[in-house]
């Protein structure tokens, strides 16, 4: 019940603030009936209905995880951001093995298996990607032999 | 004959050694996609396509290799349905109610079989539908106008919202999810930034890839997390595999009649697989005469579900290429594919690309030979396949994915909004949000605005124009009807859900 209405607030947020930044949307000269801004707005209109209804209407409350599982997935996202960082600067191999590492030990907690899946990972997608589909990676920092 | 001579165009494109040799890559990957629980079809097709595309692939190559991963995902989602009780993918779902039973009574080899010849019959038939419907349809959409298509993409929303998804609020506000994304970046009629909020990196909008990717693999990876990866394959063993053929023959009229229906529930815009096998199924139980052995490992119905499903991934093919709006979630990725490829689907593609549209379709036949091969005599590698732990798959995939999408632009920025979208995925899914509608929203959301704009142009501002038309009004109709519909209909046809022992 309360994750619905919780959601709801939050949609109907969202869309107000849509909405009013549709407002500030410039016109052009060049004009048409429509314009640029009626089907945001309308877009936010309707998300604000279907807010209101999810409200007065909400489903049951689905099984959320404990807030150790949150960590978890807390440390994934951070894990994913980092990677998403550090694939250009410090080359393929090494912050692939770092993510796949630690993903792969969220989901079957053992160390050892989580290491070897990394270090399989990181060099076996790198000579698929590198050789068999030619993509330009970088295996190394820039600057380093490799 | 016409259809002849543009099928062996087709054929003459879909036989080179080269388009053969991606038919088969295609299917056997599209089988392991389908097989692994946690990778269903519009997952797989979406990691898929960055990799085709910087493979510099030409559209018909490319083309022909995701169609054939997206019938062999069909193929290959039933396998741990019988085997695990796990659906591979969604539509999979109905498999699970007669096929693991199957299973357990020692009948797990018949089940496979039975289900491959059902999704050949399913899949073949239906391909041949396509191509007897689909230059119809095509003629008939030369004359739509931007009304109609304003109309068009409302009807795909709305039965999408009204059958994917148990709260039509829900499904509306995935929508307009979507259809908000797609706004992002510069204005197509009058060039201004919208919603950029001066980020470069917003202005050429959202690519819908980020998104499919971070909604459905990066999604999947926390849902993996969460769960621990349980619900694994290991320890899976197959006795030798043997063709049941009284029990093919039995259920022949089954397999037909599933067929018909799962095809046209493709062919409804927005509607899909799962909604194929669901009605197959159901319409068997209803007409048999021993109701009480379904669900208890009643060969019909494995063979019932698994027709529908794939004549439905073959039906909702033709919305998708004569009309540019797919028929499921699956459809909206490969719409994604063409458009990333600079094809324009809708009904000019056939006069003017006619060797992408019979390339593509002759190619579909032969992936169904290839498949049926793969799936009947050679079903055991893929039992083998299932054995991969997720505790190595999921990294891969996720690896897999930020590979691909890095390779598109090769800018940071894409990675952290398909983190960012995995994140939302995840939250979507707890609160049975669909995620598809989104998807879809991003995909169709300009063209959308812009249909609804050229309209208004059209008639000066004058509303009354989005109905002037019968076709545009039997589309409002059926927009309307299939939105409301349900909503009644729900307490008739409620889904099952999976088994659980």
């Amino acid at each position: 019940m309360a994750s619905d209405r919780i959601f709801g607030l939050v949609m109907f947020a969202v869309a107000l603030a849509y909405v009013a930044s549709a407002f500030q949307i410039q016109s052009s000269f060049l004009s048409d009936p429509v314009g640029s801004k009626s089907f945001p707005i309308l877009i936010g209109v309707v998300v604000m209905i279907s807010s209101l209804v999810l409200i007065a209407k909400p489903d049951a409350d689905p099984d959320w995880p404990t807030s150790r599982t949150f960590l978890m997935l807390l440390v994934a996202t951070i894990t994913l951001i980092g990677y998403a960082y550090a694939l250009k600067p410090m080359g393929f191999i090494f912050p692939t093995f770092v993510a796949a590492s630690i993903l792969s030990y969220q989901i079957g907690p053992r160390i050892g298996p989580a290491l070897i899946t990394g270090a399989g990972l990181s060099v076996g997608l790198f000579i698929l990607f590198k050789y068999a589909l030619g993509l330009g990676l970088f295996p190394f920092p820039a600057g380093m032999i490799g | 004959m016409e259809t002849l001579t543009n099928l062996a165009l087709g054929f003459s494109v879909a036989l080179t050694p080269f388009t053969l040799m991606l038919a088969i890559i295609g299917c056997f990957l599209g089988t392991i996609i389908g097989a692994l629980p946690g990778l269903g079809p519009s997952n797989g097709v979406a990691i898929l396509i960055p990799i085709t595309f910087t493979l510099g692939l030409d559209a018909t190559s490319a083309l022909v290799l995701m169609t054939s991963v997206y019938y062999g995902a069909m193929y290959g989602g039933r396998i741990s349905s019988i085997l695990l009780n796990i659906p591979g993918d969604e539509p999979a779902l109905m498999t699970t109610l007669d096929g693991y039973p199957m299973a357990k009574q020692g009948k797990a080899s018949d089940a496979l079989v039975l289900s491959g010849v059902a999704s050949f019959v399913g899949a073949f038939l239906a391909t041949i539908g396509l191509i007897i419907l689909a230059p119809l349809l095509a003629r008939v959409a030369y004359l739509f106008g931007p009304a109609e298509y304003f109309a068009l993409y409302l009807l795909a929303f709305c039965t999408l919202g009204g059958m994917a998804s148990n709260n039509q609020a829900k499904s509306a506000i995935a929508a307009c999810l979507g259809l908000g994304i797609a706004m992002i970046g510069l204005d197509n009629t009058s060039g201004m930034p919208r919603f950029t909020y001066g980020n470069l990196h917003l202005m050429d909008g959202v690519d819908f890839l980020v998104a499919i990717v971070g909604l459905f693999a990066i999604a999947e990876v926390f849902f993996f997390i969460e769960s621990h990866g349980k619900n694994t394959a290991l320890g899976v063993r197959l006795e030798k595999v043997t063709i049941p053929f009284k029990m093919i023959m039995d259920s022949f009229w089954t397999m037909i009649r599933s067929t018909i229906i799962g095809f046209f529930a493709g062919v409804l815009p927005g509607a899909g697989a799962s909604l194929g096998s669901f009605m197959a199924y159901m319409a068997q139980k209803a007409i048999a005469k021993d109701p009480e052995t379904y669900g208890k490992g009643n060969p019909r119905g494995v063979a019932a579900p698994e027709a529908g499903n794939n004549a439905a991934a073959g039906g909702a093919l033709v919305p998708m290429l004569t009309l540019g709006v797919p028929g499921s979630g699956t459809t909206a990725v490969l719409l994604a594919l063409l458009m990333t490829l600079n094809i324009t689907p809708g009904p000019t593609l056939f006069a003017d690309r006619p060797e992408v549209v019979w390339g593509l379709i002759a190619s579909l036949l032969i992936s169904n030979v290839v498949l049926l091969i793969m799936n009947v005599p050679l079903v055991k590698i893929f039992v083998y396949v299932l054995q991969v732990p997720p505790w190595v798959l999921l990294p891969g995939v996720t690896m897999i994915s930020f590979v691909g999408i890095y390779s598109l632009s090769g800018s940071y920025f894409d990675l952290l909004l398909m983190v960012g979208f995995g994140v939302l995925g995840y939250f979507l899914r707890k609160l049975d949000i669909p995620t598809v509608p989104v998807i879809l929203g991003i995909l169709l959301g300009n063209q959308m605005e812009d249909s609804l704009r050229r309209a208004m142009v059209l008639s000066d501002g004058d509303w009354a124009f989005l109905f002037s038309t019968p076709i545009a009004i039997g589309l409002w109709i059926a927009a309307i009807g299939g939105f409301i519909a349900p909503m009644f209909l729900r307490k008739v046809l409620k889904k099952p859900q999976a088994i659980t022992d």
